[in-house]
């Protein structure tokens, strides 16, 4: 077993645990959460981004409609009532239908084109969701969501006989029992697309994003492999963005699936190494762990800091650590792609390509790993 | 003619958001130039553009208070002079800046993949921001309102007040400018030449990298002139609006082919028009998703853009 595996197999062993640990705190817990959903979003752009090679720049809109489908089938003022199970395998099959409608007339083109489309279906499909309120309710958001987690189960099922420390919470959608959820969930989707990376169809994808004349001429359908990755990438997100409105109880402002989160993702993929699944991981928690926490455990020191001190800063925004997020996010990226384009972890392939010169020793050996890797009965 | 139009509402109401968006659309299209002429040139969809543009109506804002011309009250020749200044200052600012960034930022990647470039780009872009929001804070802010909202054609039905002229006024004539810039110079002969076979270009003896940084430098005065026309016209700027217009600028300039600069002019006004009548005859909620919604079924039929040369990718 390699070093890239076994700091993943860690990283979900140490994660698992953390909730047992004595410096555990509910809060932090749930902020964990968010990021496990974040990463399951970030790997589903990897399946669009880094295995078929389509620049998407609107997968914030397939969170968002998971979220809402989630809302829709479970809320109190609408008559569905749904469990979580059946809502977030309706945001599931709801999000990759949307994904293929919308893809499948735009496939024709090319690069830019095609991303820029996505751009504007996400955009769309932002404002729909916001100006539907009769059903969304606009932009207060659809709340609350506290469906029962599978069928027949009610939404207030009392969770402390599986209560191994004292503070855990007793409803099945707080933490830990959200956390260890959508942490399983994770683990399971890493999984799933480890085997698929090997499938015949991760292969072809490989084909495909490498040089798609290429494999259309070996027998190749790149039309429907590039919909079976979108598919595939816009399930996945709107897995995340049910699990996103059951952790936060709420579908919130519909602003939180705008093309700023869509962005993000992309920053997140491609600073963790674009096509390289452990790598997307890293980078999401990297990315968004900065974003929704350190920067707020800094802030509340820098404060406590100030007390200490009989300081006043007063409350500009320089004065704080959040107030230089983007400054700090911007330069990070521009550092990152001027040094180590191909992202923390990159995948073999990719790092090949952006290091001719270096790489071709390292790339022999990864592409033979990669290939003895490959069980002959897939061939 | 006028009065003929004026007796039925409904075209009096048609031809004034006509108006409108006319004049809006020009605005789109002058940020869109700086979009269309950077892709043109390095493919590179320049999403920091938007932020320059946000930070060029600050400096703007900036020039405002510095001569303490705040209101329309003052004196006709100070505001005369603050506008005049605002359109020396910024313009030049924006241009340096953009030229800046593109020595240090853009240049030393000139060889890696389009996506590696703009994610660069959207690093500006943060940055840009973030400087946006330390210079002005993240509340909205007034900018003066220099000029009069007279209607220049009363009794016609219509309105098209001083403000409306004056970003006619500046945006006609800058986009003349550059036109005869890129037809008629050495220097628009050498862009529209590394524009279409940078290497071949190069062997003819033309300094590519000049050339780039030419037109960073255009695109950006193009942004600075824009700025200050938004907030002379839209009169509130805030460090988030850089996000909003570049959007829609970049979407003009796709709209009408991306790297064509008549296109993006074109672009711009159909995207200024399409707005407005949304807003008119929609609601202002559906109005954004209208524009996005006209761009894709545009490039689903014309996959270049309105004024796109129909050419084939090279594989």
């Amino acid at each position: 077993m390699s070093f890239g595996r076994i700091w993943v197999l860690l990283l979900f062993v140490a994660l698992a645990a953390y909730p047992f640990l004595p410096l555990a705190e509910a809060n932090r817990g749930e902020q964990f959460t968010v990021l496990f959903i974040y990463a399951i979003l970030a790997l589903g752009l990897n399946v669009v981004m880094g295995y078929a090679g389509l620049l998407h720049l609107g997968i914030a809109a397939f969170f968002g409609i998971g979220a809402y489908t989630v809302g829709i089938l479970t809320v109190p003022f609408l008559p569905f009532q749904q469990s979580f199970l059946v809502a977030a395998l309706a945001a599931v099959a709801a999000s990759a239908a949307v994904g293929i409608a919308v893809t499948a007339p735009i496939l024709r083109l090319r690069g830019d084109y095609f991303a820029l489309v996505t751009l504007g279906l996400g955009l769309i499909t932002l404002y729909a969701i916001r100006n539907l309120d009769a059903i969304t309710e606009g932009t207060k958001g659809m709340n609350p969501i506290e469906a029962g987690p599978v069928p027949g189960i009610p939404d207030t099922v009392d969770m402390s006989p599986l209560r191994l420390r004292p503070d855990w919470g007793f409803r099945w959608y707080k933490y830990p029992y959200l956390y260890f959820l959508s942490l399983g969930t994770l683990a399971l989707v890493m999984l799933l697309l480890r085997n698929l990376e090997k499938s015949r169809l991760g292969r072809a994808w490989v084909a495909l994003r490498e040089d798609e004349l290429a494999s259309a001429c070996m027998g190749l359908n790149p039309a429907r492999l590039k919909l079976a990755a979108v598919a595939l990438g816009a399930g996945l997100a709107g897995l995340a963005g049910a699990f996103y409105a059951m952790a936060l109880r709420t579908t919130g402002n519909p602003q939180a699936y705008d093309f700023t989160l869509s962005i993000i993702m992309v920053c997140c993929v491609i600073l963790g190494g674009l096509g390289n699944r452990s790598g997307v991981l890293l980078g999401t928690f990297i990315l968004m762990g900065f974003d929704r926490i350190i920067t707020n455990i800094l802030d509340n020191e820098l404060q406590a800091l100030q007390q200490r001190l009989d300081l006043n800063w007063g409350g500009q925004a320089y004065t704080k650590v959040s107030g230089w997020k983007l400054m700090i996010f911007g330069t990070v990226l521009i550092l990152m792609m001027r040094f180590r384009p191909e992202g923390l972890l990159p995948e073999a392939r990719h790092q090949r390509e952006l290091h001719p010169e270096v790489g071709e020793a390292q790339g022999e050996a990864a592409a033979q790993r990669e290939a003895g890797e490959t069980p002959s009965e897939n061939a | 003619m006028f009065e003929l139009l004026a007796i039925h509402p409904a075209v009096a109401e048609l031809g004034q958001f006509l108006i409108l968006g006319l004049v809006l659309g020009s605005l789109y299209a002058l940020i869109a130039i700086g979009y269309t002429m950077v892709y043109g040139i390095i493919e590179l969809i320049n999403f920091a553009h938007g932020d320059l543009f946000m930070l060029g109506s600050f400096l703007a804002l900036g020039v405002a208070i510095g001569l303490g011309v705040l209101t329309a009250d003052a004196e006709v020749a100070w505001v005369i002079l603050t506008i005049v200044l605002m359109l020396i200052l910024t313009p030049l600012f924006c241009a340096c800046l953009n030229v800046t960034v593109d020595r240090i930022i853009y240049r030393p990647l000139r060889k890696s993949p389009k996506l590696t470039v703009i994610v660069s780009a959207i690093g500006v872009s943060f940055i840009f921001m973030n400087i946006g929001l330390f210079w002005r804070g993240a509340t909205p802010v007034k900018f003066p309102d220099l000029i009069a909202d007279t209607n220049l054609i009363e009794g016609t039905g219509f309105r098209f007040t001083w403000k409306d002229a004056m970003v006619v006024g500046i945006t006609v004539p800058a986009m003349i400018a550059l036109t005869v810039l890129v037809k008629f110079t050495t220097l628009g002969k050498a862009m529209r030449a590394t524009a279409q076979n940078p290497l071949a270009a190069q062997l003819m003896g033309i300094n590519v990298n000049r050339v780039i940084s030419a037109t960073f430098a255009i695109g950006g005065a193009l942004a600075g002139i824009a700025s200050v026309v938004y907030g002379l016209y839209i009169k509130s700027v805030d460090y988030q609006m850089g996000f909003q217009n570049g959007l829609y600028a970049f979407t003009a300039a796709v709209l009408g082919g991306v790297g064509n600069i008549p296109g993006a002019v074109l672009g711009g006004l159909v995207i200024g028009v399409v707005g407005e009548l949304g807003k008119a005859y929609l609601g202002a909620k559906w109005s954004e998703a209208l524009i996005f919604g006209i761009l894709i079924i545009i490039l689903l039929f014309r996959p270049t853009g309105l004024l796109g040369a129909r050419t084939r990718e090279k594989v």
